[in-house]
């Protein structure tokens, strides 16, 4: 660490040069050739793929470990925050339109073509001629009962147990984040600490309680990815949702480790900040998901 | 393209429609039935419309290329770079000119999504490469291929110039056969990936989706014989899975369809006779496979009207 | 690792390119990274036209000559998509890269690094997308609107091609973000939005589309992946799904897509007709709320191209009538081009006749898309030709048209060097010729009944086949000569002076020297 520059307010820091895009960009290809291999069952796949992961943790740790050390030097004025907020904001509102695609297939599914494939509406012969007798009702696998069972049956997790359970696990940890924040503007660094700690425990927590969930699901439930279009948005809305708050506890655990550390100071925390609206995120797009998947 | 072959070509503009396929020309066939008429002078009409306004609009441009040219001295009027008044004109008048289009385009759209009253209904279903037809209520099916001096033409470098063959690529093996002067509805699905049937001198064009059942609906008024073509792109063969309609007379068709059934009864005396099925992708659509066979076809969409004087004719 | 940051710290020398391959591969700086943008667009430009002409070729007469038919579905699908994501996109990111930064005032791009992250995913997305062209049953093969169940029968190339999209989206996501960033928060001081060059606003909007819908793509390339291969049943009626649905999703994204493609043409003719009308610009915020009207509207017209697919009355009824609005917003600008140049005081540079060309032909391209939205007619030009030259009018002697006339306008800012006039003259008037030959016949192909992505074609077709392949072949070779322009101009040439045009250009790109330094607006010029 070479870094004893003063700071000029009036310029905006540009890095001359960084190994790291160049990095991240094999480490993508990599990823995304391991992915396919993978898919396509060839034996070399996962290896590729492994590899592939690899790069992508390096890059990360290397990555944002130059730009917090440059940050710690304190090269970004207040214009180089301003351009770090609203790039996140902006990439937060990409996830939400990703989101958004699955929802408006759950949406979809449950509104025009579940009708349609049972009669109703303008496709009344879908019904007759095609799949005579099927009568759409939400949960649903679709005319053909598609799923593991021979009988074509499943069942569906009800919102008001282990769902609901998590709901609260989040909302308690959008409380916590919360304080934490309140903490350290106020300079109350344990109370941070504690608060901050407690936040990705209880993301890790409800990672858990998914992953038994969806145990349940597949060996008592018959509910499966391929369980016909209630499966599909349940498995992937919920397996998306649960991608990122895996992110997201990870987010939290590494900001932690900073604020261990002795980073940020009350005025100046973007990442902490970041991390929270991240977190954020996941929390409302978490209830939106207990109402339509699980609940309705 | 030689001076006769030009020649070809305006008398295929100006000349009259042939009995068999689209006529060679620049513009959107007339076509048979009152919608295609309709929809033909819809096309016409936005089409007019947008030859006056482009007369306007590229006018103003050339006169200002031709006017204001730095060559010939212009000096430019650097004050004039706004006028609320030009803005709100130029705002208006294209919300009425669309207006004056968007009543007739809405008019013929309420028509044509009217399938109401049918007179006859056909199950179209298309395959990989081809399509299956079945006459509902009637007992007969059947699937209709492109043809084979077509077939052979049109393989890699097969050395045959398609100009020898007779309508090359829009000939099949069996027509789809209909009745002059009759509300014809079409239930149309498929059973592999999506195709679309389209008819131009019909005016008629709607995805064939599998799982699902599309309607469309026709009233041929000329007989004659219109080919079209499979328009959504299903794979390797997609240019090749042409369709014919022959429209005949309706005595005609209740002959056709009567040596049909016959045929029918005779093949299904002696079976193995019936055409093996194409591979079904069974996961896809499992009840499609079902629903080809006749029996799943009785429900209630047979055409009593129809049948009953065609069989007062047998 | 840890020394990289040592290097960070702002240099002294302020000129100083660090030099060879590594400067191509680290940098952060703005002008740099536009300059592979644009090199590689026109590198995937003059592929994607490879395979074109292949298209064209076998198009040449009727009956099937040179290709398998699944081997011409898949140039199809893979010059659609390098043409799209490779050639047009980029190109307007490189633009973006080099002038935003230049006309707001700012030292950089907001996101130095993450810029060059989004450009160096491009080369490996194409490398994984042309790759699957190798593999055993070749590349994807069903259209670039990848509609299911025919994408799901795809091959080996099937995860690739999914893959390779998430990477495109990832890499326009980061550059769209990067725009909207550089421009909300790097202004110069007094620089206030409607002071900002248009340019650099139809950028803005267009990032916003960007971020809004590449997202919605890659859901729905994913749930194509999972169909294929986890067994959901999201296009599987037999679940309880609907093939339809995908289309929905696609055409979500699809339709703002193609705006995305045509609102920095925008852009760029009204920074070019203002200079060689010699006046500013007719109705600057009619301008800009236009180009947001449109923006607003590409969000709910997405299924016009879904008119046949079996939608209920009131659907096409909704789509039908919002498309048209459209024309309204975009006819405002064109009627605004067309006032900037009355009572001005012309000259016709290549910049200028590109755009002027610009003008005429991406509006013969809006009437053919207003036909096009009349539901019961579309029924008729629905996946013929019809769209084929609908399309290519907007995107060619659009899109295109625009990147070249922006290229023509700015490139002796890049360079420091005059380019041959006479010849990019020559190579306007090639291109506006021979594009008309390539295209307008197939108005008439598709309105006398040629599907679209077809192989072969029955005989009555082959005249106008004919003149559109010719018009295919010159306008490609006619392409060459632009590379040459841009080479000779990049090694050699006359001085070009800081204001480059005789016509007084406004905006801050012209108040920089040229070629312009390496670091421009180290400190923030003012702007009154
Ligand atoms: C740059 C890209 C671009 C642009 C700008 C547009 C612009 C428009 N497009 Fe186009 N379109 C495509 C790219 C583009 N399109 C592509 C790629 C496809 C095919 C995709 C595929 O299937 O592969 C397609 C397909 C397509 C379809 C589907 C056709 C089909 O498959 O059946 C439709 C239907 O409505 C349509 C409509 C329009 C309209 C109404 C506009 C309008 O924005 C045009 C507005 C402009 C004007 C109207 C001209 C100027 C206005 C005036 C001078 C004012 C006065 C005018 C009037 C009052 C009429 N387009
Ligand atoms: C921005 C987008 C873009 C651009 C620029 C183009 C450019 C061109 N397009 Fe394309 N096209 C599409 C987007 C685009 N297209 C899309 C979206 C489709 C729909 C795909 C689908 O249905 O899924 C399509 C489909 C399409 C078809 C329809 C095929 C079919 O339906 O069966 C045709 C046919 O003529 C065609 C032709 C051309 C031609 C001749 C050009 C020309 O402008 C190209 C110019 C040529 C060159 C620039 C070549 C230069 C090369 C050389 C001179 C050779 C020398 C080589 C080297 C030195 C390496 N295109
Ligand atoms: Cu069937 Cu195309
Ligand atoms: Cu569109």
């Amino acid at each position: 660490m070479a870094t004893t520059h003063e700071v000029d307010p009036n310029r905006y820091y540009v890095p001359h040069s960084s190994p790291w895009p160049i990095f991240g960009s094999v480490a993508l290809f990599v990823l995304a050739a391991g992915a396919a291999l993978t898919l396509e069952q060839t034996t070399l796949g996962p290896y590729v793929l492994g590899l592939g992961f690899l790069l992508l943790f390096v890059l990360f740790f290397g990555w944002f470990r130059n730009v917090v050390d440059e940050n710690q030097a304190g090269m970004y004025n207040a214009a180089v925050d301003r351009s770090f907020r609203m790039g996140m904001m902006w990439f937060i509102f990409s996830e939400v339109m990703f989101f958004a695609a699955f929802f408006g297939a759950l949406f979809y599914a449950r509104q025009f073509s579940l009708p349609w494939l049972s009669g109703e509406g303008a496709k009344a012969v879908t019904n007759v001629l095609l799949w005579p007798g099927f009568e759409a009702a939400w949960p649903s696998n679709g005319p053909a009962d598609l799923g593991p069972r021979d009988d074509g049956s499943f069942e569906t997790i009800p919102a008001f147990g282990l769902p609901a359970f998590n709901t609260l696990l989040l909302l308690t940890s959008g409380v916590t984040i919360t304080i934490a924040h309140h903490a350290l503007r106020a300079g109350k660094r344990a109370q941070l600490s504690l608060f901050l700690a407690a936040t990705w425990i209880l993301g890790f927590i409800f990672l858990g309680v998914q992953i038994y969930e969806y145990h349940y699901a597949y060996t008592d439930l018959g509910l499966t990815l391929g369980t016909g279009i209630y499966g599909s948005t349940f498995f992937m809305l919920t397996g998306f949702h649960g991608f990122h708050v895996m992110v997201g506890a990870i987010m939290l655990l590494v900001i932690w480790l900073r604020v261990v550390k002795g980073h940020f100071s009350p005025e100046r925390h973007f990442a902490f900040e970041a991390t929270a609206w991240y977190w954020h995120f996941v929390d409302v797009v978490w209830l939106i998901l207990f109402v339509f998947v699980y609940w309705l | 393209m030689s001076a006769a072959k030009i020649a070809a070509v305006l008398a295929g503009v100006l000349g009259s429609a042939s009995a068999y396929a689209y006529e060679n020309s620049y513009n959107m066939p007339v076509g048979v039935t009152p919608i295609s008429r309709e929809v033909h002078g819809l096309h016409m009409l936005i089409f007019w419309i947008c030859v006056i306004i482009a007369v306007f609009v590229f006018g103003a441009m050339i006169y200002s290329i031709w006017k204001f040219r730095k060559s010939k001295g212009a000096v430019p009027d650097k004050t004039l770079t706004h006028s609320t008044k030009v803005e709100v004109v130029w705002t208006v008048i294209p919300v009425l000119i669309l207006v004056s289009m968007a009543v007739p385009a809405t008019r013929t759209l309420i028509k044509i999504e009217d399938t109401r009253d049918a007179e006859l209904s056909i199950k179209v279903t298309g395959y990989q490469w081809m399509w299956h037809y079945d006459y509902l209520g009637q007992d007969i099916g059947f699937y209709s291929r492109m043809a084979t001096p077509s077939n052979v033409a049109r393989q890699l470098r097969s050395g045959i110039d398609p100009n020898t063959v007779e309508n090359y690529l829009l000939e099949v093996d069996n027509r789809l056969v209909v009745p002059v002067d009759t509300k014809v509805r079409v239930l149309i699905t498929a059973n592999d990936v999506i195709h679309s049937w389209w008819v131009p001198q019909f005016a008629v064009k709607k995805d064939a989706i599998p799982g699902f059942v599309n309607e469309a609906w026709f009233k041929a008024e000329k007989v004659g014989v219109y080919p079209g073509q499979c328009t959504e792109l299903c794979g390797r063969d997609h240019a090749f899975m042409p369709i014919v309609v022959e429209v005949v007379s309706k005595e005609d068709f209740a002959k056709w369809l009567a040596d049909r059934k016959a045929a029918t009864q005779q093949a299904q005396a002696a079976p193995a006779a019936e055409p093996a099925a194409p591979v079904e992708a069974a996961a896809q659509t499992p009840a499609t496979a079902a629903a080809t066979a006749p029996a799943a076809t009785t429900v209630s969409l047979q055409n009593t009207q129809l049948a009953a004087p065609v069989a007062a004719k047998l | 690792m840890a020394n990289t940051s040592t290097h960070v710290a702002h240099d002294a020398d302020h000129d100083h390119k660090p030099h060879g391959l590594k400067r191509w591969l680290f940098t952060t700086n703005h002008k740099d990274i536009g300059t592979m943008y644009l090199v590689f667009a026109l590198l995937m430009f003059f592929v994607g036209g490879a395979m074109a002409l292949v298209i064209r070729l076998e198009l040449f007469s009727p009956g099937v000559q040179f290709v398998d038919p699944g081997f011409y579905n898949q140039m199809l699908t893979m010059h659609a998509l390098i043409m799209i994501f490779g050639a047009v996109m980029p190109a307007f990111v490189g633009l973006a890269n080099w002038m935003i930064p230049l006309q707001i005032g700012a030292p950089d791009m907001a996101l130095p690094r993450m810029n060059n992250f989004s450009f160096w995913i491009l080369p490996f997305a194409f490398t994984l997308l042309m790759a699957t062209l190798f593999l055993p049953g070749g590349g994807p093969a069903g259209g670039w609107t990848m509609y299911p169940p025919l994408s799901l029968q795809g091959g080996d190339s099937f995860a690739l091609m999914i893959f390779a999209i998430h990477l495109m989206g990832a890499s326009s996501i980061m550059g769209a973000i990067n725009v909207i960033v550089t421009i909300m928060n790097m202004r110069a001081p007094g620089m206030t939005l409607l002071k900002l060059p248009l340019f650099c606003w139809t950028w803005l909007i267009t990032a916003y589309l960007l971020i809004a819908v590449m997202p919605v793509l890659a859901g729905a390339v994913t749930m194509l992946l999972t169909d294929h291969f986890l067994l959901t049943s999201f296009f599987n009626p037999a679940g309880g799904g609907d093939p339809v649905m995908f289309q929905h999703i696609f055409w979500f994204f699809g339709h703002p897509e193609v705006y995305i493609l045509i609102l920095p043409a925008f852009g760029i003719v009204s920074e070019i007709i203002p200079t060689f009308s010699r006046k500013p610009l007719f109705g600057y915020d009619a301008m800009v709320y236009a180009t947001a009207s449109i923006a607003f509207l590409s969000f709910v017209v997405w299924a016009h191209h879904m008119f046949t697919v079996g939608m209920p009355l009131a659907g096409q009824l909704f789509f039908m009538l919002s498309t048209m609005l459209i024309a309204v917003p975009t006819g405002v600008k064109v009627f605004n081009w067309t006032t900037t140049m009355w009572r001005g005081s012309l000259s016709f540079e290549p910049p200028m006749l590109f755009a002027i060309a610009f003008l005429f032909l991406f509006t013969i391209g809006g009437f053919s898309g207003l036909m096009l939205a009349i539901a019961p007619a579309d029924f008729q030009y629905h996946d013929t030709y019809f769209v084929v030259a609908h399309f290519h009018y907007v995107l060619v002697p659009g899109a295109v048209f625009a990147i070249m006339a922006g290229v023509y306008y700015w490139l002796p800012k890049w360079t420091g060097h005059m380019y041959d006039m006479k010849l990019a003259k020559w190579h306007f008037w090639l291109s506006t010729i021979s594009v008309n030959v390539l295209f307008f016949p197939q108005h008439f192909l598709g309105l006398a009944g040629m599907p679209r992505r077809i192989v072969d074609y029955n005989t009555q077709f082959t005249d106008w086949n004919v003149v559109s392949s010719i018009g295919g072949f010159v306008f490609g070779f006619s392409q060459l000569l632009f590379v040459w322009i841009i080479w000779k101009s990049a090694r050699s040439g006359a001085k070009a002076t800081a204001e480059v045009w005789d016509a007084q250009p406004s905006g801050l790109e012209w108040t920089v020297p040229s070629p312009a330094p390496y670091h421009t607006f180290d400190k923030a010029p003012e702007v009154r």
